[in-house]
């Protein structure tokens, strides 16, 4: 009877049916400190410098002095904002691509208003209309591949993605047109002298304003998502669109919709880095954050309170890279590869959370 | 379990090993290019800077890192100059890969909250930001080279610094223009055309092309040129593909003013094709991507300016708004010959050199080139199209001259109102392509 012998293998991967919430933190956990440890040792075998004074230089460089801070503050909120607009859209399993150009478009109608509405209108008012035409002009470029997806069923990640590239396009006319000084194909700072259409400053903060428009953002949109009835349609659309169908849900409607948010609020982030922190346009004005956010939102399984710490983390992994590289003059591509390992471990966690490892029992030892 | 864990030790272990060969690998690219770049001695500062305990703290902004050629002569100016004067490296710090935006004005403003004296930053889009820092701290001072905007801004904390570079253009011109004659009295090539990768179509870079080309016709009379612009500072890939697209519009020697090593490895590779192609780089020795057609490098020598201006910092005197020098201080020159020059080439640079140096040879003589009249107003030409006046200095773009004539004894004046170049005049010859 027992002459079929079935050789278990040794590890067994079974998908885990639910988890602790503990238990899931703990895995993340566990794998930020396997992350530092395989970076500890990267540096070490690379360039014998002690990992923890290295630790040490990163935090130094993202947290280490007052003004470091409200930089790190400062890019924290724009990639957030990015990601807080991305966050409805990929719920709805709508792939958009397409921040950076939605950003970069939200840019150029800011650096417009303030290169000729900058001495004519006051502050508020002009604050104001920038954040209202950003957000038109980002919305536009999120309108635009989500008809086409709802009418024709076109491929929203190409669209997404080539709509980036008529965005930077239009982006390198602007500089050119508006350079300064001419030749240098640098649109240099806006409004240098007097400062018009910059951010002023709130609770003596240079950006005070910019954190609390992302914050608001991040409250409305947690609450969008999860209470609002908008907010269940996208979720069930994402889910399965025969559902949303049976459940009388107008896809076409509803898809337009959420890209017209995703579009207005990357358009906003746009407003955010021109008006609120660089106060010029370049091509490099959206500067990859637009994929970044990807992570953001997708790391944060869309929960906009979470996306604050993967924002957080992400910016100070940078911050702390180009530091390492100033102190111990090592190359950025040495902290690229902290990064990166330190990428890979959280986002490896996920596949521990969704999975377990069933390893073999030793051989008969319990049945006899 | 153990059999895991023996698992997990391997796959860090090779993790750690390929990270670790992958950096070995860069260090010595970066290793060999620089050994080449100056004949000064380079990476004894460790000793120098204990001689004398100088107290000044330096910040320096880098737009790349060491792996560009550009980056690297700043930084191996700096790393001299501090030398030469005694000042350890302990007191520089520098910031890598800052772009040209407010990260620039960030980088700037912490290199003044950690107590830097002085601040460098080594490209022409930082300018207006360090203009921004220089407001917000008036004790320190901010030096932007290659900077155009110190004087006009009335910013006195604002310096600007830049190098005579189009004396290295012009001299390494005369190199191209040698091998150039060589081939057409060979018979090997019959149309003199050139090729030149440049960076963005303003005055710095239409400056030095144009002192490149007429280098060449010194030697090569009938040379003429195709300018092609990448509209990046540095780009490997685009550099390449552009110096590609020049060689088949049947260029002979690509020059470059854009920062990698992407155009002299095209030219290398089509070389190696049996293409009768020679490249002259920037900045450094491109030999060792190009050994069989790179010809010459022009360079910038910039611790001559970095040691001036921080002599004159220590002594507490007050530096200069705008300070240029070339080849007459130190601050210019040309890479090693490479193997492929044409015979006499040493002989044809050591004579423009002296010229340069005695000033009986003036790289932007008027009667050496001639120009379409003018259609802004900005220029005049006589009859032959030999420019007679031009505005010096028109730093709003409003083309009515702000300061200054440029047309002095009848050659064109380069760096003397300011320390950034400000020839951009299109001499006939060449053409340009977006």
């Amino acid at each position: 009877m027992s002459t079929v012998r079935h050789n278990e293998p040794l590890i067994r991967i079974v998908k885990r049916d639910t988890i602790s919430r503990p238990k899931s933190w703990g895995i993340r956990i566990a794998a930020v400190l396997l992350a530092l440890l395989i970076s500890g040792l990267f540096i070490y075998s690379v360039t014998s410098l002690n990992p923890a004074d290295v630790y040490k230089a990163m935090y130094e460089g993202a947290m280490g002095t007052t003004r470091r801070r409200w930089i790190t503050i400062r890019d924290v909120m724009v990639l957030l904002c990015i990601g807080v607009g991305l966050a409805p859209a990929f719920k709805m399993r709508f792939w958009n691509i397409g921040a950076e150009g939605q950003i970069l478009v939200g840019g150029c109608v800011t650096a417009w208003c303030m290169l000729n509405l900058g001495t004519s209108l006051p502050t508020p008012v002009l604050i104001l209309l920038m954040a209202v035409i950003s957000i038109v002009a980002g919305a536009v470029w999120g309108i635009l591949p989500a008809i086409f997806k709802a009418r024709w069923g076109t491929n929203e990640t190409l669209f997404t993605l080539m709509m980036n590239y008529v965005a930077i396009q239009i982006t390198s006319y602007c500089v050119a047109l508006w350079e300064n000084p001419a030749g240098s194909n640098t649109v240099g700072i806006i409004n240098q002298q007097t400062g018009a259409g910059w951010f002023p400053d709130l609770f003596g903060q240079a950006y005070g304003l910019n954190v609390v428009i992302v914050l608001a953002l991040t409250v409305g949109m947690f609450a969008y998502l999860k209470y609002s009835k908008q907010g269940y349609e996208i979720a069930v659309v994402g889910e399965s669109h025969n559902t949303a169908r049976y459940a009388g849900i107008k896809l076409s409607r509803v898809i337009i919709r959420t890209m017209a948010i995703s579009g207005a609020i990357c358009g906003l982030a746009g407003f955010l880095a021109v008006s609120g922190v660089d106060h010029t346009i370049s091509t490099n004005t959206a500067g990859g954050r637009g994929f970044t956010a990807i992570i953001v939102a997708w790391l944060a399984q869309f929960n906009t309170f979470i996306m604050v710490l993967i924002s957080f983390l992400l910016v100070f992994l940078q911050k702390g890279a180009s530091e390492i590289a100033s102190q111990f003059n090592l190359n950025d591509f040495a902290s690229d590869v902290i990064t990166g390992i330190i990428l890979f471990c959280i986002i490896g966690s996920e596949f521990f959370i969704n999975y377990k490892l069933i390893f073999r029992k030793k051989k008969g030892g319990a049945k006899a | 379990m153990k059999k895991l864990l023996a698992l997990l030790l391997t796959v860090v272990m090779l993790l750690a090993l390929v990270a670790c060969g992958g950096n070995n690998n860069t260090g010595n690219n970066t290793g060999n290019n620089t050994g080449n770049t100056s004949g000064e001695n380079t990476g004894d500062t460790g000793d120098s800077g204990d001689s004398g305990a100088v107290d000044i703290k330096i910040g320096v902004i880098c737009v790349h890192d060491e792996n560009s050629g550009y980056d690297m002569a700043h930084i191996e100016g700096i790393t001299n100059a501090c030398g030469e004067l005694g000042i350890s490296m302990d007191n520089v710090t520098f910031k890598y890969n800052v772009p040209e935006d407010q990260k620039a004005f960030d980088a700037a403003a912490d290199l003044a909250d950690s107590g830097c004296d002085i601040v460098f930053s080594d490209s022409y889009g930082h300018q207006s930001f360090m203009l921004q820092a220089a407001q917000e701290f008036p004790d320190v001072t901010f030096v932007a080279c290659t900077g155009d905007q110190a004087a006009s801004s009335g910013q006195s904390n604002l310096k600007n610094i830049f190098p005579y570079t189009y004396e290295s253009r012009y001299v390494s011109g005369v190199v191209a223009g040698m091998k150039l004659k060589e081939l057409m009295d060979s018979g090997a090539v019959t149309d003199p055309k050139v090729g030149y990768v440049g960076a963005y179509p303003y005055a710095e870079v239409v400056s030095g092309y144009t002192a490149f080309l007429l280098g060449i016709q010194s030697i090569v009379p009938e040379a003429y040129m195709e300018v092609q612009y990448t509209n990046s500072w540095f780009d490997l890939t685009k550099e390449n593909e552009t110096a590609l697209a020049l060689m088949e519009n049947g260029c002979v020697i690509i020059g470059q003013h854009a920062d990698s090593t992407g155009a002299p490895s095209a030219v290398q590779a089509e070389h190696d094709k049996g293409k009768e192609v020679y490249s002259i780089g920037y900045n450094i020795d491109m030999l060792s991507v190009a050994p069989d057609a790179a010809l010459t490098s022009s360079q910038n020598v910039w611790s001559v300016l970095y040691k001036a201006t921080l002599e004159k910092f220590l002594a507490g005197e007050e530096i200069p708004t705008d300070y240029a020098c070339g080849y007459a201080e130190g601050a210019q020159t040309i890479s090693a010959l490479g193997p492929a020059c044409a015979e006499g080439t040493q002989e044809a640079v050591d004579a423009a050199w002296a010229g340069i140096k005695d000033g009986s040879l003036k790289v932007f003589d008027t009667s050496k080139f001639t120009c379409q009249p003018a259609t802004d107003g900005s220029y005049q030409v006589d009859a032959d199209g030999h420019v007679t006046s031009a505005f010096g200095l028109d730093s709003d773009g409003d083309f009515v001259a702000d300061t200054g004539e440029a047309i002095v004894d009848g050659a064109f004046a380069e760096s003397v109102l300011r320390s950034a170049p400000y020839f951009a005049l299109r001499i006939d010859g060449i053409t340009e392509i977006n």
